[in-house]
């Protein structure tokens, strides 16, 4: 008899589970239809970082060159280049620091970048390989890099993932245009 | 013209045979339409569109389908044997087309008049059961050979339940011929055998699910154990015809449910015909539901519940049912 | 097919080591549940010897996804490896990145604020109801219901946009350091969190009439893969998968760190050791984890989220430690030996699955395939996790 009842209690809980599923059959749907939708939720989205333009000069980015993202990236992804005030441009790939010497500007209270007497002449991301784990945004003494939200970033090739982000700060138009034909493609 | 085609249509053999034609013309569109449908219930159940791209709302999302079912590479796995390996699907899936022969769509619409029509069904698809088998084994594939085991035994586990609830209504009526237990149906709504046999309809619609390996009793393709069961190794079209031999043998069960419990083509306002696919598809659309909604039964409780439950009970139901025909006669 | 072929073709290491001890009794085929495979949670080998249907043998075969991650530890400062605690366990990575600074903080010495530690709370328990959901639809996945797991997941989505407003991630989190957390909770998390806290307690009675109470997948856990406190002792099994059997050892409560020993919540506990109880067990911990999370919301303290004085090179002095915290699937343990440089010497990673796995090889001994298939998936398994 107990038996009896406990079928009869598994059957209703059949019914039950199917009940559950036709009211859901009729709710709206839960996914974002995109591209006809867009996602509104990027907000605190980490994409690829990006350089922050300097205050007095929309073209020339914050940084000042300490090299600290370069150092502190686990997996090695930044590689900047940069050169004395007065010397060409490119001739050599700038001072690099040995791991125990401070470099000049180090210091969390950095003086403002008209000071600093090196001009940047690339900054490059390998995005194939960044974790995004934020320990060159929060190591830069001056703010210079954080994270964007672009979420969009598409490409066919390997080479389109190594970023140039001072192309991408000098150039922002391209970079979006840069970024709808890449959604597009 | 037309008397001439009606003359012809009335001798057994050309009947038969535009029978045949137009349902495998049928069973051709069914399988495109449940295909769709399978995937848009599946989508809506889970809150998402389902297919969408191809076509306004996905509907062209079957034709994508069969033709790259159709496209692909036939390939026969190393040391498959090769004359059970494709005549498995084959034999899955011509069968279903002589089933359809008996079943009445309307009164006139009736492939065949035939007074064992019960008996062929049942008969041809049971052969079903033989083409799992022979795919299993043809696969040279141990998961195939788990799954073909599963298939087979449950399938003739179930076929017994199955005979018992049609064998209740038959009793019943009197006969095993389709159109003659549709027809004492068409007076009205309670006239429908549902209501005088409710456990025989419970019990068929159970053994219809096992026997066309729909979920929950769904072990013999179960994906996430056996990878695809019996039919891994198959891959476009063979896989193809075994899938479009599924949904045929689905619209099978649920038009020979149709037709002894939900009174076939009785319906008001709308010629016969579209009400018995209609509650045809009533009775697909419930299939999906289960599909969707349960786990898979394990493979022993699956026998279990046949030989412990589903037999019995129709045996009962049986015995009441001809006790109560020999009495009221 | 004749026996040469068979072993030119499947004639692997491990294949060869299990061919010759097949069993005398009655004719067994040996079948590979393969690393590609719908059932295994990550790339997990498992070569069992079948009698039917029933399992004579089963043995895990491992490192299909052998990360090196301890390697890693050696070759990365101590702030470089803080990423790959995240990738260790992506579906509980909060609670490999609590493990790891945890320990780095108990050998430097460093205090964390008291915003900083309930933030890591918060967000550790958010994550923990997601790895048990997720843990949730793939388990009814194997099982064969198919749309369990896509509910799990609309819930997991909230839970995620959620943690991106404070991490910025959606998976692999790398959002604690040293001294702290890296960016403060703002107050959209705080409303949003309490918005999803209400809307899950509704949605659990649902989970409970589709799946819980349902006779069908009743009938698949319940019996199935009975374990008792003395097997999982002797295999060193933590998490769910011990307290299914009755024994109510949680490291939060054992070993309390952080605010945990401020907080009111109950450990669930099982009574047989069965699948079912594992299942019920972990259902409860997510209702467990939405009264922490509500508790640690009231308490949130105002204050800095980081620690301001860590030095820019951090060496942390010499020394070993070895901390541990609750994650969901146990007990997760970070063993750090610094030889005071500004890599770490040795990092050892104790992961809980790879205990609870080692029991599948006895428990699944004598069932069928569709339990072993159900006994894998309460168990609660990510390869990546045991393999590092």
């Amino acid at each position: 008899m107990k038996r009896l009842l406990k079928t009869l209690k598994g059957l209703w809980s059949l019914v039950v589970g199917l009940k559950i599923t036709g009211v859901e059959l009729f709710k709206p749907w839960l996914t974002v239809h995109y591209p006809r939708q867009e996602v509104d939720n990027l907000g605190g989205y980490r994409g690829h970082i990006e350089l922050m333009p300097a205050a007095d000069d929309p073209l020339t980015a914050r940084c000042i060159m300490c090299w600290k993202c370069v150092e502190i990236c686990p997996s090695r992804c930044i590689s900047l280049r940069m050169h004395a005030k007065g010397e060409e441009a490119g001739a050599d790939p700038g001072l690099l620091l040995a791991p125990e010497v401070k470099s000049p500007f180090s210091a969390h209270l950095a003086p403002p970048p008209d000071k600093i007497e090196r001009v940047l002449d690339s900054y490059r991301l390998n995005y194939s390989l960044c974790s995004l784990c934020g320990l060159c945004v929060q190591s830069c003494p001056v703010d210079a890099i954080r994270f964007s939200r672009n979420s969009y970033l598409v490409g066919t090739t390997r080479q389109s993932f190594e970023l140039d982000l001072l192309a991408r700060l000098r150039n922002p138009v391209d970079a979006s245009r840069r970024r709808d034909q890449n959604a597009r493609a | 013209m037309i008397a001439e085609l009606t003359a012809l249509l009335s001798h057994p053999l050309w009947r038969m045979i535009a029978a045949l034609a137009a349902v495998m013309a049928f069973l051709a569109v069914n399988g495109l339409v449940l295909l769709y449908a399978e995937r848009k219930v599946a989508g809506f159940i889970q809150r998402r569109p389902g297919p969408y791209e191809v076509g306004p709302h996905g509907l062209l999302q079957p034709f994508a389908d069969a033709g790259k079912l159709i496209s692909k590479q036939l390939v026969t796995p190393m040391g498959a044997d090769r004359l059970l390996f494709w005549l498995a699907p084959l034999l899955s899936l011509a069968p279903v087309v002589v089933c359809f022969l008996p079943i009445p769509f309307s009164p006139v619409l009736t492939g065949m008049d035939i007074n064992l029509g019960l008996l062929l069904i049942l008969a041809f698809s049971g052969l079903n059961t033989l083409a799992l088998c022979l795919a299993g084994w043809g696969s040279n594939n141990k998961y195939s050979l788990l799954g073909a085991a599963r298939a087979v035994a449950q399938s003739v586990a179930y076929e017994i339940p199955l005979l018992l609830a049609v064998l209740a209504v038959a009793f019943q009526v009197g006969s095993l011929d389709l159109s003659a237990i549709a027809a004492p149906q068409t007076k009205g709504l309670l006239s429908w055998n549902v209501f005088v046999q409710p456990l025989a309809f419970v019990i068929f619609f159970i053994s219809a699910v096992a026997e066309t390996n729909r979920a929950p009793f769904d072990l013999p393709e179960a994906e996430s154990e056996l990878t695809a069961g019996f039919h891994t190794e198959y891959s476009g079209m063979g896989f193809g015809i075994f899938f479009l031999a599924e949904y045929s043998y689905m619209v099978v069960v649920c038009s020979v449910a149709t037709a002894l419990f939900l009174g076939g083509w009785d319906g008001p306002v709308f010629p016969g015909p579209w009400w018995f696919l209609g509650k045809v598809f009533a009775l697909v659309f419930a299939l999906m539901w289960f599909r969707w909604t349960f786990p898979r039964v394990r493979f022993d409780q699956l026998l279990n519940v046949c030989w412990k439950w589903m037999i019995p009970l129709g045996l009962a139901n049986l015995a009441a049912t001809a006790f109560l025909v020999k009495w009221v006669h | 097919m004749p026996q040469d072929v068979t072993s030119r073709l499947t004639g692997d290491y491990y294949t060869a080591q299990f061919g010759p001890r097949l069993s005398e009794e009655g004719d067994t085929l040996v079948l590979n549940i393969g690393p590609q495979h719908p059932a295994t949670h990550g790339v997990l080998r498992i070569v069992v010897e079948l009698d039917g249907e029933y399992i004579r043998r089963a043995e895990p075969v491992l490192g299909y996804i052998h990360r090196m991650h301890e390697k890693m530890g050696e070759v990365k400062t101590y702030v470089q490896y803080l990423p790959n605690m995240g990738r260790v366990d992506y579906l509980h990575a909060l609670a490999w990145n609590w493990a790891y600074v945890g320990a780095v903080e108990k050998l430097a010495g460093i205090t964390v604020p008291p915003r900083a530690e309930y933030i890591r709370a918060i967000t550790c328990e958010l994550n923990r109801i997601n790895s048990h959901l997720l843990w949730w639809g793939a388990y009814l996945l194997d099982l064969g219901a198919f749309t369990p797991i896509v509910y799990a997941f609309a819930d997991r989505e909230r839970i995620m946009d959620i943690l991106q407003l404070a991490t910025g991630s959606r998976l692999t989190y790398c959002y604690f350091r040293f001294g702290g957390v890296s960016a403060d909770l703002s107050d959209e998390f705080v409303r949003r969190t309490r918005g999803f806290i209400a809307d899950f307690r509704k949605r659990l009675p649902m989970y409970r009439g589709l799946v819980t109470d349902n006779m069908i997948l009743r009938g698949r856990c319940e019996e199935i893969g009975m374990l008792s406190p003395e097997m999982a002792r002797r295999y060193g099994a933590t998490g769910p998968v011990l307290r299914g059997t009755g024994v109510a050892y949680d490291v939060r409560r054992a070993e309390p760190y952080s605010v945990y020993d401020r907080l009111d919540f109950e450990v669930p506990t099982g009574k047989n050791g069965d699948a079912m109880d594992r299942y019920e067990v972990r259902m409860e911990e997510m209702s467990q984890c939405l009264r922490i999370i509500e508790q640690a919301l009231d308490a949130l303290p105002a204050g800095a989220h980081l620690t301001p004085d860590l030095p820019e090179r951090f060496t942390p002095p010499k020394g070993e430690v070895y901390f541990a915290v609750e994650g969901a699937r146990g007990k997760i343990g970070v063993y750090l030996l610094s030889d005071g440089g500004p890599k770490p010497y040795r990092v050892k990673l104790r992961a809980p699955g790879f205990s609870n796995l080692s029991l599948f090889a006895e428990l699944a001994r004598g069932t069928l395939l569709a339990d072993a298939v159900s006994i894998l998936g309460s168990l609660d398994l990510v390869i990546p996790e045991i393999d590092r």
